[in-house]
């Protein structure tokens, strides 16, 4: 079973998120900012990052930017999932690594194409 | 809704556009027409089915057809097509057809443009194996209001997330307010007919491949070997049919016949 790591500071974006990847066979672990974020992948590498990008403590920009130059950290699938729907951001996300990006707000369908193009279905 | 007035329909249907309407879709009249009752200040379904009665308005039984023939679309649908159109055939077109360079696709319902939008992505991926090639692509339906959207080439948020790699929509998409709008360079490679399958189109010279998926499902069998009959008319002997997920031409037409190891894909029998 691959394991997805979902990132939101919002309790109610994190469970619906959990609902639908683990009906896709995900198992989940959740973190509520880009810190608790990178101890969670310090512990566990997962398959899969699904990653808010507003967070208190630290943005999903800067855990993406410093997951990357973890050890082992090159290897997840990131994909980010946020409200911030213009060029300029999605440009920056996949300059840090992104391998996918979703535009809030999002649905079951949305979640499982991306994660069916970036290769995790 | 009652018998009578379903049969009315779905006779009118058969009749415009070929879709053959089973009563389990019943919701489907109801959930698209309802819409265009109201456009024309009547309370619903049963009013618009007694306006028919009275007077066939041509503006009315056209809307009932564009809106029932109307199909959501996605970029990439299905992904698998896509990708054997371009790791399959293009490179055997490229090859077979060195000495022409021409390369022309039909894309036989198009809808709101995401497929020949997705073909043409294809196409400008390999723009470098390419050069000095001319490609075209027809991308046609029966309706009307789908091809004005498809032209503009603008999508909601939602539509371009249903399939197009993030990569893409950098790379080939602007920005315009809250919608996203396929760059020029990508719909100047789409060329917009309106087209009635059951209607003639030998005029419209041949091609090296068509895409006609998710159409012939509407389709009786008569109807089905018909189309496809005339559609291999119009193909050169190593032309290329992709049908979708759920058709076939196995038990419908021998003009056509099924290319080993390639789901989904036809070669001109």
């Amino acid at each position: 079973m691959k394991k997805c790591l979902v990132v939101d500071d919002s309790k109610v974006i994190r469970m619906v998120a959990r609902r639908i990847l683990e009906e896709l066979n995900f198992e989940i672990e959740e973190a509520v900012d880009g810190q608790d974020a990178l101890d969670a992948c310090n512990r566990t590498m997962p398959d899969a990052v699904l990653l808010d990008w507003n967070m208190p403590v630290k943005s999903g920009i800067e855990f993406l930017r410093d997951l990357r130059k973890t050890d082992g950290g090159g290897d997840p699938v990131v994909v980010f999932c946020t409200t911030e729907n213009d060029m300029s951001h999605i440009r920056e996300a996949i300059e840090a690594g992104a391998n996918e990006y979703i535009m809030k707000p999002f649905d079951r369908e949305i979640i499982e194409a991306k994660f069916a193009q970036v290769g995790l279905l | 809704m009652n018998q009578t007035d379903f049969e009315l329909l779905s006779s009118i249907l058969k009749e415009r556009s070929g879709l053959v309407l089973t009563p389990d879709k019943t919701y489907l009249l109801e959930s698209r027409l309802v819409p265009i009752a109201r456009k024309r200040g009547m309370a619903g379904l049963e009013d618009l089915v007694s306006s028919i009665r009275q007077s066939k308005d041509e503006a009315v039984l056209s809307d009932i057809t564009e809106a029932m023939t109307t199909n959501e679309s996605f970029f990439f649908r299905d992904q698998k097509p896509f990708d054997v159109f371009e790791k399959e055939v293009l490179p055997k077109l490229l090859e077979s057809r060195a000495d022409k360079k021409t390369l022309r696709i039909w894309c036989a319902a198009a809808s709101t443009g995401q497929e020949p939008y997705s073909l043409a992505i294809v196409l400008k991926e390999n723009a470098a194996k390419m050069a000095g090639w001319r490609t075209e692509i027809v991308a046609t339906d029966l309706s009307n209001e789908v091809l004005e959207k498809a032209k503009s080439g603008l999508y909601s948020q939602f539509e371009v997330q249903r399939g197009l790699p993030i990569q893409f929509l950098v790379k080939y998409f602007n920005q315009v307010n809250e919608m996203w709008q396929i760059d020029a360079s990508i719909r100047g490679m789409v060329q917009y007919k309106p087209l009635n399958l059951l209607e003639n189109f030998g005029g419209m010279g041949t091609f090296d491949v068509v895409f006609c998926r998710n159409v012939l499902i509407y389709f009786d069998q008569d109807t089905k070997a018909e189309v496809l009959g005339r559609t291999a008319k119009i193909m050169p002997s190593d032309g290329m049919l992709f049908l979708g997920g759920a058709e076939t031409v196995l038990g419908v037409t021998d003009k056509f016949k099924p290319v080993d190891g390639l789901r989904g894909v036809y070669a001109v029998a």
